[in-house]
């Protein structure tokens, strides 16, 4: 089967590479691109640890293709965090906040999160619930992380 | 790398597009949002040796208002349609069905075209397409052609397209004056496939029904019309219907309803005529107050 040469920015480096086309875009960061901050679950997107930003949006990376991604911007949970470090106030808030435990689906629920606040900075509970509802935490810690996503939304609120 | 291996294509033209599926049959598969096949993929539930990228191909994206209807291209992402405040105002229904669908994430892939086209029998937009008698455009080498909702399920996972066809764009009717539009469904939770659903669309004519349309999801191998239930309002006067009876008429003639360990076919049955029962009831409702 014929490999598929792609260009792509992610967290705002180019990144050219020859594919295999049934390669998926969360393989496709994590292998060729070393960044392994993009966690594989179920890889058949049910429990969203693999959620990055393609073009802005939250998808997941499981079900894109990496030669569908060609020529698009990806921000993964690596490209949260400001250039020196410091924490996204999503990121923040997580850790102020008891939203993690295991830690490996945190980058899925931190990526989801920043886009659901992103699309809504004011979201009520019930819609921090829904926007929430596509990633799954096996430690079941929803409390904190909703405890997180609350206050990152309206820092006041502690 | 959990799919098959499968050679990629990108065509830059609906004409190339179809071009290649009449070429590969039924070894190619159009690959849109992706957000259905690429899992069927991945679990190997589907293998295909082609896929045929649509991403590139132009015209297959937008919303807008064509000889009075509102036009939508295949292409057209769930999440753009959440956002179209065109949609909200001239197919309410559309935008009522679209937060049921999947997950925010799932939806700024996925599109409404993948959604027609995949048919899934627990999907919510075939029902909604059913419910307001939408059209289907298609095309394929042979041309172009307009292919009714109530034509196009056929079976599960099936429906009219030819292999070498490509669903291009879906014209909805405009929302008329004195109309109301519901749709629900039970989901064990936000996001997951429906057990069952309902989409009701009721036009008023005086005191009268005029119409009536009622798509049913998760009820059976495909979307269906609850033709009989549909035929019996037509010419009602809403105040004198039974909304508990619509919802045990509109479930009485189906035949292979699923079941699984998540529910019975009676099941199934019970909670898809209290859904019916319900959207009437909104639908109705908000046709009177309009």
């Amino acid at each position: 089967m014929t490999d598929v040469d792609i260009q792509l920015k992610v967290n705002g480096t180019v990144r050219r590479a020859t594919v295999p086309p049934r390669l998926v875009l969360a393989d496709f960061l994590r292998v060729n691109c070393g960044l392994t901050g993009t966690h594989l679950g179920c890889e058949h997107g049910v429990c969203g640890a693999c959620t990055i930003l393609l073009d802005g949006e939250a998808v997941r990376a499981c079900l894109v293709f990496a030669v569908q991604a060609d020529g698009s911007e990806i921000t993964t949970i690596e490209g949260i965090a400001a250039p020196d470090g410091a924490l996204s106030p999503v990121q923040a808030a997580f850790r102020d906040h008891h939203g993690l435990q295991c830690g490996f689906c945190t980058p899925g629920f931190v990526i989801s999160a920043t886009a659901l606040l992103q699309e809504n900075p004011a979201p009520t509970d019930e819609e921090i619930r829904e926007g929430l509802s596509g990633n799954l935490c096996r430690c079941t810690g929803y409390q904190g992380i909703l405890n997180a996503v609350r206050a990152a939304a309206d820092p006041g609120t502690d | 790398m959990k799919p098959a291996p499968f050679e990629y294509h990108a065509p830059a033209g609906l004409e190339e597009a179809v071009g290649l599926l009449a070429e590969l049959g039924d070894e190619a598969k159009a690959l849109a949002g992706g957000q259905s096949l690429i899992p069927m993929l991945a679990l190997r539930l589907a293998v295909f040796d082609h896929l045929v990228d649509l991403r590139r191909v132009a015209g297959l994206r937008g919303i807008e208002r064509r000889d009075g209807s509102l036009w939508i291209g295949a292409g057209t992402t769930q999440a753009a349609i959440q956002r179209s405040a065109e949609v909200a105002e001239a197919v309410p229904l559309l935008a009522r069905a679209t937060p049921l669908i999947g997950h925010f994430q799932i939806r700024s892939r996925g599109t409404i075209g993948g959604s027609i086209a995949h048919a899934d029998a627990a999907a919510e937009y075939p029902a909604v397409a059913l419910a307001l008698g939408a059209e289907f455009e298609a095309m394929s080498p042979r041309g172009g052609r307009t292919i009714p909702a109530a034509e196009f399920f056929t079976g599960m996972w099936t429906t009219a397209l030819a292999d070498d066809e490509l669903l291009t764009g879906i014209r909805f009717p405009v929302r008329p004056a004195r109309s109301g539009y519901a749709i629900e469904e039970f989901a064990r939770r936000h996001g997951d496939f429906a057990l069952a659903g309902a989409a009701v669309a009721v036009e008023l004519d005086g005191p009268r029904i005029r119409r009536c349309g009622i798509g049913l999801f998760g009820l059976g191998p495909t979307a269906l019309r609850a033709a009989a239930a549909e035929a019996e309002l037509a010419g009602a006067d809403p105040a004198g219907v039974d909304a508990e009876e619509v919802g045990r008429l509109a479930v009485s003639a189906l035949e292979s309803v699923p079941a699984d360990l998540h529910g019975s076919a009676g099941y199934r049955k019970r909670v898809g005529a209290a859904m019916v029962a319900r959207a009437w009831q909104r639908a109705v409702q908000e046709a009177g107050d309009d």
